[in-house]
């Protein structure tokens, strides 16, 4: 509720200015509206933080980060797609069951039919996308719950992945297929310590962060908008760039940067900046807001859900591709609870069970949180049980926590 | 018996008379981070007598209600409650009302799938050791239901009834909890005139019963119907309690204008603001033409909308007057890119050129809008923020290299944010935190922004304060003399004689009359509402 009253037509304007604030009162507003995303951030580091000394430095060295983002970047690919699902207003349960589907016709193709793997790949994601339109239809134009469209879709895809694979294994890859999941990208120049592409790459990271950050600022300012003061905005700026530059430097103490994490960087960048700044993102929000309103205004509901599961499809057999090249082979089991992880990631990164909330970093933030519990856990010696029952405990925490500070939020 | 309570009954604790209030808050204060909602609020309320609390949207109501019914507990606000003679400190909603206060809140609490006994005795079920008693809950149900006059079975499902009758379960769900004290908020918003007129006896014979009652209300006319007195608040400060009437039964001395004056703290002059004529570009012209056009039930077999015919000039507001269920709604949805029911014939011209609007992006890209009369189901994206809100419509016009350029989308919502005088601390404020008359404000900006020819309004006021309609009517003359061709859909006779210039009666899905502005009177345009039709059984 707005505290003052209505201004009567002829009443003078209000005296107080948008944009002139003290620089307490942002920051205490940017705490505050962003609670959920920083306060997951900072679990996030405390979690590493935890883990780091618990493992005496085990869980940072350059060779485990590396193993750290090669083992949950199909579960952080589903994340995302996950994350969009719920933002979209439904769920998708079928993605651990399609993991192993598109595993299991890459396979096929490649080993039994013997083509190569690039096109083996580029089919796969076809595959994937026609399974998610297969399901977005049932939901967007026939209007069946997507959670049962999707339990079906559980049963099914992982009933035709035993049919395909004959309940048998199929394997080994090609080379270059694993590489997907278990390369690097190749050394270049001169021998230095560190790994010269991943600096090189870590360096054009830094630039074109504080070129993005710069270009916003000066467009904000240029609109009369609200800004950071000066000194806050270069720490910010700072603390970002550091990071990048350490986590330039771990890997390229190692092999390098993995062909994965590029992968991943690519689809978070580009889907995050679908999410945020395209039109088709913005009518996805809308649509979890209020699905009538949404319609009333023009938007596509029906397409715009459809095309959001076939993301989610394609999505799905990425990851599938990923796993399968990490095993070297496509298993019946594969993907087994996979779509569990990812709602709990969606979850845990901020989104809300009723849609119209949530952010593709918040997906991989709480991705990470799973991901480096399930590592850390693992490199001090607890067994899959406990790790279990940790995980679940997080998952209840984080959304407990969300849902606490809502309610304070609105009875104070 | 004296109106203003707390001047001549603050040192009157102990012998309490018959004028001690049963209800006394004094010098309440409630502030927010960053915001004072209440400043001070002085209320009281004597035994046996209805109060009346207006103000505008905003003015503090809803929070000064709260307060008292412990959803902002005790401690959260500054200030005394005292009921029944002692001080009170409600810690929760469960505390006060097993004080006997009880509030019904504009949107129903109740669960439809339940039945009407149930929802009674929810949270407060008749049982023995966890095992419910249904007779005695049925029997109990049934002896409350006579008392708030509701001839339904209490095993009926209350999704089957309409909103009046849900509001008469909510009030005798009331009454099973011992209610002393009934807050009603907005109790008529969503009724129609004989469900209000039903509601509103009951209130009367609730009082009879030694029940006293707190009804918040932007309909001053029924403030003056049932009411014995009216506290004003504004600004978060209650500025004067004024006798509606010397004795329950006399007719009302406080007249509407004099109530208006304390809400918006001046007087208003007129209501409605001047119009000018559109003297541009095809003055004078159809701007926007229906012929013909039928709807069909989506589920039953019968026309909600049977062959209407109509036409708006440029610059010109036209109004449609009709009673619930006239088809006037079902009309405009379904002109509006069949958003309601089934289309079964009829065409559509913008500017004389026929265009087709099968669907809601092809009306909009034809230039109608239409502005729905339920903001919150309809019209608002309550999560989201009110510059994303405004921008909703127009998106793919806000793009750079396919991407919604996010500072335009914030300079043309701080734009409206001052044009419509949108009360908002930012436009980055979700729309769930506004009152329901900036609310309106952002859908009408929305739809503004969008750029129409057509502006078709439901119900555009609803709901707001008379402030914030004087501010909603002048946009939309404004709208009008820029040449754009209005249909205002209003329940409310008054403000369609006050803005349009024709006005169409429509009745059981059929126009059955059209009257000029100087012509119309309240009279007449009731008359042709409720005109019968035959009822039309198509399949």
């Amino acid at each position: 509720m707005t505290t003052t009253q209505d201004r009567t037509p002829d009443a003078p304007a209000p005296d107080h200015l948008p944009g002139q604030q003290p620089t307490g009162a942002i920051l205490l507003d940017l705490a505050r509206n962003n609670v959920r995303q920083y306060g997951m951030l900072i679990a996030l580091a405390l979690i590493v933080l935890l883990f780091q000394i618990w493992t005496d430095g085990t869980l940072l060295l350059p060779s485990n980060v590396s193993n750290l983002v090669q083992q949950n970047s199909y579960i952080l690919i589903l994340a995302v797609g996950m994350m969009m699902v719920i933002v979209a207003g439904h769920i998708d349960l079928s993605v651990g069951s399609l993991v192993a589907f598109v595993g299991a016709i890459a396979a096929v193709m490649m080993v039994d039919y013997n083509l190569p793997w690039v096109v083996a790949l580029v089919l796969s994601l076809v595959v994937g996308a026609v399974a998610g339109a297969w399901q977005g239809f049932w939901i967007a134009y026939v209007g069946i719950p997507s959670f049962i469209v999707t339990l079906a879709g559980m049963l099914l895809f992982r009933g035709a992945t035993q049919i395909v694979l004959e309940g048998q294994s199929v394997a080994p890859f090609p080379q270059g297929f694993q590489q997907i999941a278990q390369g690097f990208i190749p050394e270049m120049g001169p021998y230095t310590q560190y790994h010269n592409p991943t600096l090189v790459l870590g360096l054009l990271a830094v630039v074109a962060l504080l070129v993005q950050q710069i270009r916003d600022r000066r467009r904000q300012a240029a609109h009369d908008l609200t800004v950071l003061p000066l000194t806050l905005f270069v720490a910010k700026c700072a603390a970002m760039a550091a990071a990048v530059v350490v986590i330039t430097l771990t890997l390229a103490s190692y092999h390098g940067v993995p062909v994965v994490l590029l992968i991943l960087c690519g689809l978070v960048l580009l889907l995050g900046y679908v999410m945020r700044n395209a039109v088709i993102g913005r009518h996805i929000y809308a649509l979890g807001g209020n699905r009538e309103a949404a319609k009333l205004s023009g938007v596509r509901d029906k397409r715009v859900t459809f095309l959001v599961f076939v993301n989610m499809g394609a999505l799905a057999a990425l990851a599938g591709c990923v796993y399968a090249a990490r095993l070297n082979a496509a298993t019946p089991q594969a993907g087994l609870m996979f779509e569990l992880e990812a709602i709990a990631a969606a979850f845990i990164g901020g989104a809300s069970m009723r849609g119209g909330v949530g952010t593709v970093v918040g997906a991989v933030i709480g991705g990470l949180v799973l991901g480096v519990l399930n590592n850390g856990m693992s490199l001090v010696g607890i067994g899959t049980d406990v790790q279990q029952v940790i995980k679940g405990l997080v998952l209840l925490a984080a959304v407990g926590f969300d849902v606490w500070n809502k309610r304070r939020a609105t009875t104070t | 018996m004296t109106a203003t309570g707390s001047d001549e009954t603050t040192g009157d604790v102990s012998g309490r008379s018959e004028t001690a209030p049963v209800l006394e808050m004094r010098g309440i204060t409630k502030t927010f981070p960053g915001v004072t909602a209440l400043a001070g609020v002085d209320l009281a309320v004597r035994p046996r007598e209805i109060h009346a609390v207006c103000g505008e949207n905003g003015a503090g109501k809803s929070t000064l209600m709260k307060v008292l019914s412990g959803v902002h507990p005790h401690g959260s606000y500054d200030g005394e409650i005292e009921f029944r003679g002692g001080p009170v400190a409600f810690r929760g909603i469960a505390e006060s009302e097993r004080r006997g206060i009880v509030i019904i809140h504009q949107e129903l609490a109740l669960v439809p799938e339940l039945s009407i006994a149930e929802n009674i005795f929810l949270g407060n079920e008749r049982s023995t050791r966890g095992i419910i008693n249904w007779g005695g809950t049925l029997h109990a149900a049934a002896r409350l239901l006579g008392r708030v006059g509701l001839p339904d079975n209490p095993r009926t499902r209350v999704a089957e009834l309409g909103v009046g009758k849900q509001q008469l379960v909510e009030i005798a769900k009331a009454l099973s909890k011992d209610v002393e004290l009934l807050i009603l908020d907005e109790p008529t918003a969503a009724l129609n005139d004989e469900d209000s007129r039903n509601l509103l006896q009951l209130i009367l014979d609730l009082r009879e019963q030694g029940i006293a009652c707190i009804v918040i209300s932007h309909k001053l006319e029924e403030i003056r119907r049932i009411a014995d007195s009216v506290t004003i608040l504004r600004d978060g400060r209650s500025v004067e309690t004024l006798p509606v009437r010397d004795t329950p039964d006399a007719e009302p001395e406080l007249s509407e204008e004099r109530i208006i004056r304390g809400m918006v703290g001046r007087d208003l002059g007129s209501r409605f603001p001047e119009r000018r004529p559109y003297r541009g570009d095809g003055a004078g012209e159809v701007g926007f033409e229906v012929s013909g056009w039928t709807v069909r039930h989506p589920t039953e077999p019968r026309m909600v909308v049977d062959d209407v015919s109509l036409t708006v000039h440029r610059g010109e507001i036209v109004g449609i007057a009709g009673l619930m269920g006239a088809g006037r709604t079902e009309l405009a949805m379904n002109v509006f890119g069949r958003s309601y029911g089934v289309y079964e014939s009829g065409s559509v011209a913008v500017h004389g050129n026929p265009v087709r609007t099968r669907s809601v992006p092809e009306a909009i890209s034809h230039g109608i809008a239409y502005v729905t009369e339920d903001r919150k189901t309809f019209g608002l994206n309550l999560i989201d923020t009110v510059h994303r809100n405004i921008s909703l419509t127009s998106l793919p016009g806000m793009t750079r290299r396919g991407a919604v350029d996010e500072h335009r989308e914030q300079q043309v919502a701080e734009r409206y944010r001052e044009s419509m005088n949108i009360k908002t601390p930012t436009v980055f404020e979700p729309v769930e935190r506004l009152s329901g008359g900036n609310q309106q404000k952002v859908v009408l900006s929305k739809w503004i922004h969008a750029g129409p020819d057509v502006l078709i309004l439901d119900e555009p006021t609803r709901g707001i304060d008379v402030g914030s309609k004087f501010e909603i009517y002048t946009v939309i003359a404004r709208l009008a003399a820029e040449g754009k061709a209005v249909l205002f859909i209003s329940s409310e006779l008054p403000e369609l004689l006050g803005m349009c210039d024709r006005i169409y009666t429509m009745s059981a899905g059929r126009l059955t009359g059209e009257v000029g502005r100087e012509d119309a009177t309240q009279e007449s345009l009731m008359r042709y509402m409720t005109m019968d039709t035959e009822p039309k059984v198509r399949t």
